[in-house]
């Protein structure tokens, strides 16, 4: 029971520093695609990697990497406004923003991820 | 402060959260529901999938109704930024494609990732799409004619008089 209630406060505390970063970010650069969320969603791959890696050398117990990854993790980084940015870019023919936040971010969002990993399983 | 941007202001923050915790849930709890077949992770491609075609309905729903401001806002932030953005994820994604390939399974990871990038772009705009479809601007309506402010993009609606053309635009 304390499980799901941790997962749902950390969700709605991650969906709130995922709005006020992309707030932050948005009023200040303004570039080729939605740096918000790709910043997003490039930092949250590389922290839940980091999270997955500790777990796998069993440093801490699994309900910590439901918590953070599931619940912070989860509510931080958003898969359907990267969605939904990209189908903009595409509706204004912007081909190359559109790439960029489609194809680029699943790229580095899994270099990220390997990244974590590694450095999640150097925490012995 | 009503001129103060949304992400410092109480009450859309307050909106984000409660969404966000209730999406967080819902996906966790679809996590415990759903199998994961010959250890792919189906419960994420899942939520990825649905949400996606759900932000796309709910904002160019919105989008198609009016200015965002007033209800019309509090609502795209309860369910598009709160309740979306939680309950869809895109660390799981990443994470899950890298553990795929370090366990040796290229194709799977692989495929896993490429099908959720083309059918979450595919999702997304079936729900841009129904909406259009559902909500269509009506002749001569005040205030919208020109653009109004998803949650992502200032989109750009056609004059009602360009409407057939804009509709095949989008296909």
């Amino acid at each position: 029971m304390i499980v799901p209630l941790l997962v749902a406060l950390a969700g709605g505390v991650g969906a709130v520093a995922r709005f006020v970063l992309d707030g932050v970010i948005r009023s200040r650069v303004a570039l080729l695609v939605p740096a918000g969320t790709f910043v997003i969603n490039v930092s949250g791959s590389l922290l839940l990697g980091f999270v997955t890696g500790v777990v796998m050398v069993g440093a801490e117990p699994a309900d910590v990497r439901i918590v953070l990854g599931t619940g912070f993790l989860g509510g931080y980084t958003t898969f359907s406004t990267a969605m939904i940015e990209t189908v903009r870019l595409l509706q204004q023919r912007r081909w190359v923003a559109a790439a960029v936040s489609g194809v680029g971010m699943l790229l580095l969002g899994l270099g990220a991820a390997v990244l974590g990993v590694f450095l999640g399983t150097l925490m012995r | 402060m009503p001129d103060s941007p949304l992400h410092l202001r109480p009450l859309p923050v307050v909106l984000v959260f409660a969404g966000g915790a209730a999406g967080t849930l819902a996906r966790y709890l679809v996590g415990l529901a759903l199998p994961s077949p010959a250890a792919l992770p189906l419960p994420t491609f899942a939520v990825n999938l649905v949400g996606a075609f759900a932000l796309g309905l709910l904002l160019e729903g919105l989008l198609r109704g009016g200015n965002d401001a007033g209800w019309r806002q509090r609502v795209r932030l309860l369910f598009g930024p709160g309740f979306m953005g939680g309950f869809t994820t895109y660390s799981s994604l990443c994470v899950e494609t890298v553990l795929l390939t370090e366990q040796g399974r290229y194709f799977s990871g692989g495929g896993y990732a490429v099908a959720s990038l083309l059918l979450g772009v595919a999702a997304a705009a079936a729900g841009v799409w129904v909406a259009a479809n559902l909500f269509r601007v009506p002749e001569g309506a005040p205030g919208i004619r020109h653009s109004t402010v998803t949650s992502t993009q200032v989109l750009h609606l056609a004059a009602p008089g360009d409407d057939a053309e804009s509709q095949r635009g989008e296909r």
